[in-house]
């Protein structure tokens, strides 16, 4: 059962890159399927204003702050040889040595990952993914989508993400009588997310002029400067108004 | 209100000739290029400002106005509000681009004013500087209790006239590009009526 899961996620992962669109002259903001993601995007908002939000704000006031970190860092703890696998996957060895011993100091002094005893001690959170080993490996972004229930992602963030399924050796060591808890944790993390970044999210999906247009070039611009942080060579990011300004000046 | 809009309408004429003045070395003698430690030097004011605002401890209606005074001295707000509304700028008049930045200098005060809030109790570190094509890109960390460090680059350029920042990028996110996407959209929906855009932007 569980090799059939592997193979299908691998070969989900390897579809979904395959798949990966790239536009014939580099631009900005490649979408090629704006249309079907617009629709995606106002699903993903009515089941944030129906679902997600509402939950998230009863488990944000009825749970203590300190549970919820619990919660949280017990979840984050267990992506961490996740992130491992893709450290030594992009041939970043000092960045999976901080990483395991980030997770050594959380899964014992930090009694299981309930604490994060390791970010004070100067481990702190150095996050790794398989879209960004993809990214590394020189395969490029592809198209933006906006995927129903799980919002905006390039297609090599995607492709990225269903192979991390896989990867992450926690769900080998665990059986399936842990799913329950390794997921609730998971889901857990998503509400206390929502709750945190509750004005953020809620001017971004609500008060704005066009929430789908903020949140593609939101997402994209984070995106590319995280993927940029851990060196990856990426485009230049940096936009010059006065290029533009001037632009006009001779042009007219 | 009324005394600030007219200085700045004064402030943009002088700026106005300034940036003719600017452009002039572009076609002949090199400009004074501004090296990193006079970005430096301007960001460090900025960010010793708004650690001050966010630590004072009034009203978040003072604290508006002091960011949307912090703003108006730091930054190339003409500039920025240009940018912001985009290819919709050169066919604007000079009363309607006066109109917009007066607007949306507001609006960004407003606007970012309450993001700096979250900062209340925290620090900014300025941590360095470096030359990016033709400005220079001071680079700052965030330090708010229990939560990971964040990065917040300021991008100066004296092509205004004087040094002045042009962009703010937190954790990659630039404010020009972002507002550039953000106005564009209220400009679509206003089917390009820049006025009524105006009008909108005072009670956003």
């Amino acid at each position: 059962m569980r090799h059939l899961l592997v193979r299908c996620a691998l070969l989900l992962g390897l579809v979904a890159l395959a798949a990966c669109s790239t536009p014939d002259e580099p631009v900005e903001i490649y979408d090629p399927y704006e249309a079907d993601n617009r629709q995606s995007h106002e699903f993903n908002r009515n089941v944030d204003s129906l679902a997600l939000r509402p939950a998230a704000t009863g488990y944000g006031t009825l749970v203590p702050v300190p549970v919820r970190m619990g919660v949280s860092n017990f979840s984050a703890n267990l992506g961490i040889p996740g992130t491992i696998v893709n450290d030594l996957l992009q041939g970043s060895f000092g960045d999976a040595a901080h990483n395991s011993f980030r997770f050594v100091l959380n899964s014992t002094l930090g009694l299981g990952g309930l604490f994060d005893v390791a970010t004070p001690g100067g481990f702190e959170e150095r996050s790794a993914d398989f879209g960004q080993t993809l990214a590394v490996w020189g395969a490029p972004e592809g198209a933006y989508l906006d995927v129903p229930l799980f919002g905006p992602r390039t297609e090599r963030a995607l492709a990225g993400n269903i192979v991390d399924i896989v990867l992450n050796p926690v769900n080998y060591v665990f059986g399936p009588e842990y799913a329950m808890v390794i997921y609730g944790a998971g889901a857990a993390t998503v509400l206390d997310d929502r709750y945190v970044l509750g004005d953020t999210l809620d001017a971004i999906l609500y008060e704005s002029a066009d929430s789908y247009a903020l949140l593609r070039s939101l997402y994209l611009q984070n995106r590319r400067f995280e993927l940029n942080q851990s060196g990856t060579a990426g485009p230049d990011l940096a936009f010059d108004p006065y290029e533009d300004l001037y632009g006009d000046i001779f042009e007219e | 209100m009324a005394i600030s809009s007219r200085n700045d309408l004064r402030r943009r004429g002088v700026l106005g000739l300034l940036l003719g003045a600017a452009a002039l070395p572009l076609v002949g003698t090199p400009a004074h290029a501004l090296t990193d430690g006079e970005a430096r030097a301007l960001i460090d004011r900025v960010v010793s400002d708004i650690n001050r605002i966010i630590n004072s401890g009034q009203s978040e209606r003072a604290m508006y106005g002091d960011f949307e005074r912090l703003f108006d001295r730091y930054a190339d707000v003409p500039t920025i509000a240009r940018s912001a509304l985009g290819p919709a700028a050169r066919s604007a008049s000079r009363a309607q681009l006066a109109a917009f930045g007066d607007a949306f200098g507001a609006y960004l005060a407003r606007k970012y004013g309450a993001r700096f809030r979250e900062f209340i109790g925290g620090s900014i570190q300025v941590t360095d500087a470096r030359q990016l094509k033709n400005f220079v890109e001071v680079r700052s960390t965030v330090d708010l209790r229990g939560q990971a460090p964040f990065s917040v680059s300021f991008m100066v350029s004296d092509r205004s006239g004087a040094d002045k920042f042009f962009d703010i990028v937190i954790e990659g996110i630039s404010l020009l590009k972002t507002e550039r996407v953000e106005i564009g959209s209220m400009l679509e929906r206003r089917r390009g009526n820049v006025d009524q855009l105006i009008q909108d932007l005072r009670s956003a």
